[in-house]
């Protein structure tokens, strides 16, 4: 039990990461293989979820409440969005989509820079869940990092239910295998690409969101998530919901235990990872949800 | 990843700001003459971290920086003071583009920055390539005073050898004998690393285990229970900012506060007590400064800081405010004759800085030869316990200056 239980906990710490990686690499993959749209701008919703977490929490004085309105307000921003600039993009060659979203990422620090501002913010852990158990006799942990995990979990069984066992879900499968035939039989398909990309939007910003309070809220924080998203996504295999579950609990624990026991290399073994999976499997771990 | 203007800067596109940057290199030599006419002021190029986990840094070294030239009624030498500014967003990667605008566009006359290590270690070698005049007020790598010095290059702040080195000796006089430690991996923390290696190792002490997380990453959490499970009698650290204070936060919140002391380089606390000053009590540092200093030029300097910005002073402000008295002092002695290079560092070289720290020389290398003290988190303040070492000089890594 000795030599187990930092093994354990690193396993956990793992989980915990890679449930939130989840969050925003399911969007990035759905959008992407439902859609077929190049989303770069996907590292920035989680900031601004993170932003409004923190301003929300501020104004209510609640967490909680801040992230019920934050999901409004960035489902609202999807929907917008989609609306407004994505839609004119489907089926263009994905450098123009790239370039595109290339641009929402600096209009979107921009714009951060002017309402929020430039400083480094932290948000506070709410209250009912700021305390620490203790797991050995050195080692306690916040119980929120559990409750982020919890939330994740949820989350993921919620789209597993979504789509494998909902109507929509199906109009889903069906528009990302044959986007005519699905048109053909009568689906709204631009309704459906509006609905994907608002949820991968409202996916990103809850992560950023639910991560706040324990990864604090700065300038550029969508980047290097945005990075390690590309990386689950590939590994996990393009599209897969599936797959970016995998793929991100893999990147999860990858990091975490290389962090610790491999710390010169910290920071590359996700990469080999990648490299790794590549290799092997150069399609991903797994197909097309 | 993207890019974010300093929100001072004025608001042009990139295509404009091509075209414009074309026509002011054409245009320099055309006006060369127009310039001469007027009384000529001294440029000065601040380029500092304005976002991310080091903005409130580069705010508190500009403040000093002002107040020290404010002190002599905004001149140095006689000479009034153009300031340019440029955001260096703390990416080393930028920092090429970053000084050439400084220097290539705007022509200022001395550089002042930066933070980063990285982004300073850019800095060195664009200045050692065009003899720009360079003051770095913070940013420690062991290599600008080192291998890559230059007769045209001043630090005023420490090199990332120097604060952390006596902090070995403290720890074993603590009782101390094994020891982990962490910090980001960079070159200020790497070089952090090596230099409390060497002195806590030359006690007998041992470093049982290094451990890190790319920069500026602040995911603590797996790196904290491996300090658990190995159970050192203490941990030490480097950490500065933001990410200082998420660290200081969750090594408490980990429950590892009250078991396992800690202890780091003076960054680990300074400028971060108002935000997790429950969580830092105790926690002792050395540092090339301490609040609550027994001098008296220290307490005019902080009531005239706290007067002037609305905020108390740390040692970043110092650290500013002392590149101020540098340039002040230097420009002073060459009475404004900035053309005479020669002479400016000459003067540089042999100043002596009664800094709020306590006093300071420069030396050979162009770092400062200065006090390093122990401080103890008491309230909101790094409370002064004792002097660590005394006129503490880096040691001398291979520098060479023509």
């Amino acid at each position: 039990m000795d030599h187990l239980a930092p093994i354990l906990i690193q396993v956990l710490n793992g989980l915990q990461y890679g449930l939130l990686l989840f969050l925003v690499a399911s969007g990035l993959t759905l959008i992407f293989g439902i859609m077929g749209v190049i989303n770069l701008a996907h590292g920035s919703f989680y900031m601004i979820g993170a932003y409004f977490a923190w301003s929300l929490a501020s104004y209510f004085g609640n967490l909680l409440t801040a992230i019920l309105v934050g999901i409004v307000l960035s489902v609202l921003l999807g929907l917008a969005l989609e609306r407004l600039l994505i839609r004119h993009f489907y089926g263009r060659d994905h450098l123009y989509q790239v370039l595109l979203t290339y641009g929402l990422i600096l209009i979107f620090e921009q714009l951060r820079s002017l309402i929020w501002g430039d400083e480094v913010q932290g948000v506070k852990v709410p209250e009912l869940f700021n305390y620490s158990i203790p797991l050995t006799d050195t080692l306690s942990y916040p119980v929120y990092r559990l409750v982020i995990s919890a939330a994740c979990v949820a989350i993921a069984l919620g789209l597993h239910w979504l789509i494998r066992r909902t109507r929509l879900g199906m109009m889903i499968r069906a528009g990302a295998h044959n986007r005519e035939m699905t048109e053909a039989m009568g689906i709204n398909v631009r309704m459906l690409f509006a609905v994907v990309f608002s949820l991968g939007v409202a996916l990103a910003a809850l992560a950023g969101m639910l991560a706040s309070p324990v990864s604090s809220v700065y300038p550029n924080m969508g980047s290097q998530v945005l990075i390690i998203c590309f990386v689950v996504v590939v590994i996990g295999g393009i599209g897969s919901v599936k797959g970016a579950l995998v793929g991100a609990l893999l990147i999860g624990l990858a990091d975490t235990f290389g962090q610790v026991y491999l710390p010169q290399l910290a920071g590359m073994v996700v990469y080999l990872l990648m490299a790794a999976v590549l290799v092997f499997r150069p399609e991903g771990l797994f197909r097309k949800t | 990843m993207s890019h974010t203007p300093n929100p001072t800067d004025s608001p042009v596109s990139r295509r404009r700001f091509i075209s414009l940057s074309g026509g002011v290199a054409a245009g320099a030599a055309l006006s060369a003459p127009f310039v001469q006419a007027q009384p000529a002021k001294i440029k000065v190029g601040m380029m500092l971290p304005a976002t991310g986990t080091f903005a409130s840094l580069g705010t508190a070294i500009t403040n000093g920086f002002r107040m020290a030239v404010g002190e002599r009624g905004g001149k140095l030498g006689g000479r009034e003071i153009e300031y340019f500014a440029v955001d260096d967003e703390s990416n080393p990667a930028k920092a090429p583009e970053n000084t050439n605008r400084l220097v290539q566009r705007d022509k200022v006359d001395v550089l002042v920055g930066t933070v980063h290590s990285g982004v300073a270690l850019g800095m060195a070698k664009i200045a050692r390539e065009t003899g720009t005049l360079l003051l770095i007020p913070n940013a420690g790598a062991d290599d600008i005073t080192g291998p890559m010095c230059s007769s045209n290059i001043f630090r005023t702040s420490f090199s990332n050898w120097q604060p952390i080195h006596p902090l070995g000796k403290v720890m074993a006089e603590r009782g101390h004998k094994t020891v982990v430690w962490i910090s980001w991996k960079y070159a200020a923390g790497d070089e952090s690393a090596r230099s409390f290696k060497e002195g806590f190792e030359k006690t007998g002490g041992k470093v049982v285990k290094e451990l890190g997380l790319p920069f500026p990453n602040v995911e603590f959490q797996p790196l904290l229970a491996e300090i658990a499970a190995i159970k050192p009698d203490a941990v030490a650290c480097f950490f500065a900012g933001a990410g200082a204070a998420k660290f200081i936060s969750d090594y408490a919140a980990a429950g590892l506060k009250d078991k396992i002391p800690l202890y780091g380089s003076g960054f680990l606390t300074d400028g971060v007590l108002q935000a997790v000053q429950a969580q830092a009590q105790g926690v002792m540092t050395t540092l090339h400064y301490a609040d609550s200093l027994p001098s008296k030029r220290d307490q005019e300097f902080r009531l005239g800081y706290v007067k002037q910005f609305k905020m108390q002073p740390d040692v970043y402000a110092v650290q500013g405010y002392d590149t101020g008295l540098l340039l002040a002092q230097a420009m002073e002695s060459v009475k404004g004759d900035f053309g005479n290079k020669a002479a400016l560092i000459k003067a540089m070289e042999g100043v002596k800085i009664d800094s709020p720290r306590g006093a300071w020389t420069m030396s050979k290398e162009h770092n400062p030869t200065q006090d390093i003290y122990l401080r103890k988190v008491e309230g909101e303040q790094n409370k002064f316990v004792s002097v660590a070492w005394k006129a503490l000089s880096e040691p001398s890594r291979g520098c060479r200056m023509g």
